[in-house]
């Protein structure tokens, strides 16, 4: 437990560091293109080598880790913000038609692919960082209401439930007091696989021009422009990669760890 | 035969068996005898071969000269289910839902005898005749949700003894079964043994039944058999001062509470009716209606204990939520002091605070996640919560026997017992008239339970608290309640002073469930009633 936790927190510790550090200093700087040295391997002067550009590979990932974990962040908050209530309102509704309502919307934005909505929002309102954390954070409102929903549901059969009803608290004060702390770890959980998906979903959309625009770099976009030039320079491409594969495996570590450590019961007593 | 020697279980440095020596002759129910955490079901899975992971057997299991301990895994699984079977205590969860019971039973057929799905399914049609699951009622083509408790136990009966094993082990068969049903079950049981020749392991905790089936018992204690022989001797003779304290638990009567002489009526319950709607049969059938109360009357006085007995589905629990104030009626009404109990936002707190609830589970009863001083003073939500609140709640649970330093501990730190005393401060923290004990008791040894029955005893004085005793087990319900009232089908069948309805029924089903419920005979227990003290341990 205590592993993973750590594992977990340093992995993803590193892509946040590296995004604080980019704010104040980076190796290189990014808008200053070098033609001369494009696709160096790393060497000493260029740790993670140059992009075709002749960019620093370094300062691009520092920079690009604010854009893909800004973008995770915002669209994970706007789903827990907008889901975990809807699905707790559901679960204490349940069978209700407010419950049906909620959770037929649900399948309605389920219904609908993620890229086509994004497509439809940029369309509208023009890609940029913004409009891509607004399409991938609608997608996450019903993933975070149905697993608030589907957890929520057996514990209000559960008898502290009806003893807190028969301590004359409404549902509103259970689903805050007792349902919400006793669900928590699944959405913590949820959370950090969502944190995840949102990387990946943010490099997904820049990798097809619907996310960040150029110059600002984003871990997506990266991906995109090594895209023709693999063969020739392989780590143009691979490094951006790995940068996502080690956030997001850090986060799900963390996820894993951090439920451990909020459940009293796994706790050992003081 | 299969005999075990010395066996010995261990997990890590920690014993939890020791020198184990059953012998297991067929033809004969053998009753292993414990409390919870004894060990007994860690001896059946050892036999088994299924320990978890990481726990160490040794000495010897021994099979036709095999030592069962020493066989490699595969070999073990032509054992299992062939030479020994098992049957478990949740009949809800042994089956698999999603495969019809012909083809549970044939499976084991196949595994083993490699028989092909026609002659399997022929064979699994006779062993489940054999268990009472007969042909037209029953098809093999019926899935485990349209089978009640009672019928799933009957299946997973027939698939242990499918390949006529010469063991059968059963883990607490009955407890999750309603009396007349487990009457019915263990009665199975003597006739398989007595029919197949088989040997049978009964584990369970209830004295009265292993007096009613078993040849021999062996009685366990922190993993070591204490006392094992002929059951009327163990009984009669109760050599053991474990086995004594057992006994002397098992039949415990707490301190008598005598009514006012004044009775004041503190709830009345009139005509009350709760219907469910079924589901529609077809598209364009009727849609039924259940009514699983139905017209129900009965008055509690203030200071008095009265017993509420059914088997489930009778409506018992239907009723306890619309006294709770969870569940509307949809007809008669219910009063609290005179006051109208209405569900939902409409019940006043006032009114709500005056009655407390403590439930069966011990293990779901609290929030796992709340330290227990929050967890006693939640109802405080109810009155308001004064500023002394932690002195009240330290108050509570001194008197139900909990330390003080238990308020910042959270539930999962304490044992069933201790719980059951922490639901019970909870219930007492804003002095309520009346106290709903749904099955208080039924989950607890019988040594815890004859300290709560105390506990409720002192405190039905000291608090002059009334309570609706609901419970399926009259032996427990005789010792702790003044009135009793029966239901069946949503309806109360008879009604009256405990001692004259359990001595005389009247009802027919009244006198079933008595002829039901496990007695230890009446000349067995030879030892003078000992009281309270025996609880601890008395010297021998």
């Amino acid at each position: 437990m205590r592993v993973s936790l750590i594992l977990g927190a340093l992995l993803s510790g590193l892509a946040l560091v590296a995004a604080a550090v980019s704010f104040f200093w980076t190796p290189a700087d990014v808008t200053q293109l070098a033609i001369a040295q494009k696709l160096l391997p790393p060497s000493a002067e260029h740790w993670f080598g140059t992009d075709h550009f002749g960019r620093d590979m370094l300062s691009m990932i520092m920079v690009g880790a604010r854009t893909s974990i800004a973008v995770a962040l915002v669209a994970v908050g706007i789903g827990m913000g907008f889901g975990v209530p809807l699905g707790l309102v559901a679960a204490a509704r349940s069978g209700s038609w407010l419950d049906e309502t909620i959770m037929r919307g649900n399948d309605l934005v389920f219904a609908f692919p993620s890229l086509v909505i994004a497509i439809l929002i940029t369309a509208a309102l023009g890609p940029s960082a913004t409009n891509a954390i607004i399409a991938i954070g609608i997608f996450n409102i019903p993933v975070f209401a149905r697993v608030t929903r589907g957890a929520a549901l057996p514990l209000w059969t559960l008898d502290y439930v009806r003893a807190a009803q028969v301590a004359g608290k409404g549902r509103t004060r259970i689903s805050l007091q007792h349902i919400l702390p006793n669900v928590a770890s699944l959405l913590i959980v949820q959370g950090t696989i969502q944190f995840s998906l949102g990387i990946l979903a943010e490099a997904g959309l820049s990798y097809v021009g619907l996310g960040a625009q150029p110059p600002t770099p984003s871990w997506g976009r990266m991906l995109a422009e090594a895209q023709t030039m693999v063969a020739l320079a392989p780590h143009v491409a691979v490094i951006p990669g790995l940068a996502i594969v080690v956030t997001v495996l850090g986060l799900n570590l963390l996820g894993d760890g951090l439920r451990d450590a909020l459940d009293p019961r796994l706790r050992r007593s003081p | 035969m299969i005999e075990t020697s010395k066996l010995a279980i261990s997990i890590g440095t920690h014993d939890i068996l020791h020198g184990i020596s059953l012998r297991l002759p067929p033809g004969e129910i053998t009753g292993l005898v414990g409390e919870s955490g004894s060990g007994k079901s860690m001896a059946a899975l050892a036999i088994m071969g299924l320990l978890p992971e990481g726990m160490r057997a040794e000495g010897r299991i021994g099979l036709d000269g095999l030592n069962l301990l020493d066989l490699p895994e595969r070999e073990l699984c032509r054992i299992r289910g062939k030479r020994i079977g098992m049957i478990f205590q949740e009949p809800m969860t042994a089956l698999n839902p999603l495969m019809t019971i012909g083809d549970q039973v044939a499976e084991v057929l196949r595994i083993h005898e490699g028989l092909d799905r026609k002659t399997a399914l022929l064979r699994a049609r006779d062993r489940l005749d054999r268990v009472g699951l007969t042909a037209p009622r029953f098809p093999l083509t019926l899935y485990p949700h349209e089978l009640s408790g009672g019928q799933r136990q009957r299946v997973a009966i027939a698939l242990a003894i499918a390949l006529r094993p010469e063991l059968l082990i059963a883990d607490e068969p009955t407890t999750a079964l309603d009396v007349t049903t487990q009457a019915k079950i263990l009665d199975l049981l003597k006739e398989l043994v007595r029919d197949e020749g088989m040997a049978l392991l009964l584990i369970t905790h209830d004295l009265a039944v292993v007096a009613g089936v078993a040849d021999r018992v062996a009685v366990m204690q922190h993993g070591v058999i204490v006392e094992e022989g002929p059951t009327e001797q163990v009984f009669r003779q109760q050599l053991h001062p474990y086995t004594r304290a057992l006994f002397a638990a098992s039949t415990h009567q707490p301190r008598l509470v005598l009514p006012s002489d004044q009775p004041r009526p503190l709830l009345q319950v009139e005509g009350a009716v709760r219907e469910y709607p079924l589901p529609r049969r077809g598209l364009t059938g009727r849609r039924d209606s259940l009514r699983a109360v139905d017209g129900v009357s009965f008055h509690i006085d203030a200071g008095e204990s009265v017993g509420l007995v059914g088997e489930s589905g009778c409506g018992k629990s239907t009723l306890t939520r619309a006294i709770l104030g969870l569940d509307r009626l949809q007809g008669g009404r219910i009063l609290l002091e005179g006051q109208e109990i209405r569900a939902g936002h409409a019940m006043p707190p006032n009114l709500r605070a005056r009655m407390q609830v403590v439930f069966q589970d011990p293990f779901g009863s609290f929030d796992p996640r709340w330290t227990v001083e929050q967890l006693v003073a939640e109802p405080f939500h109810l009155t308001g919560r004064p500023r002394d609140w932690r002195e009240q709640v330290a108050e509570a649970l001194f008197e139900v026997g909990i330390a003080g330093d238990a308020m910042r501990r959270h539930i999962h730190e304490f044992s069933g017992g201790q719980r059951q005393r922490i639901a019970i401060a909870r219930a007492l923290i804003i002095k309520p008239r009346l106290i709903v004990l749904d099955e208080a008791v039924s989950a607890l040894d019988v040594r815890v339970r004859a300290q709560v029955l105390d506990l409720l005893a002192q405190l039905r004085v000291s608090h002059g608290l009334s309570y609706l005793f609901i419970s399926h087990d009259l032996s427990v319900v005789r010792r702790i309640t003044d009135r009793v009232m029966i239901m069946e089908k949503g309806r109360i069948v008879e009604s009256g002073p405990t001692h004259a309805v359990l001595e005389t029924p009247e009802h027919p089903y009244t006198a079933s469930l008595l002829a039901a419920t496990p007695q230890i005979p009446d000349g067995w227990s030879v030892h003078e009633q000992v009281n309270g003290v025996a609880l601890s341990f008395p010297e021998p």
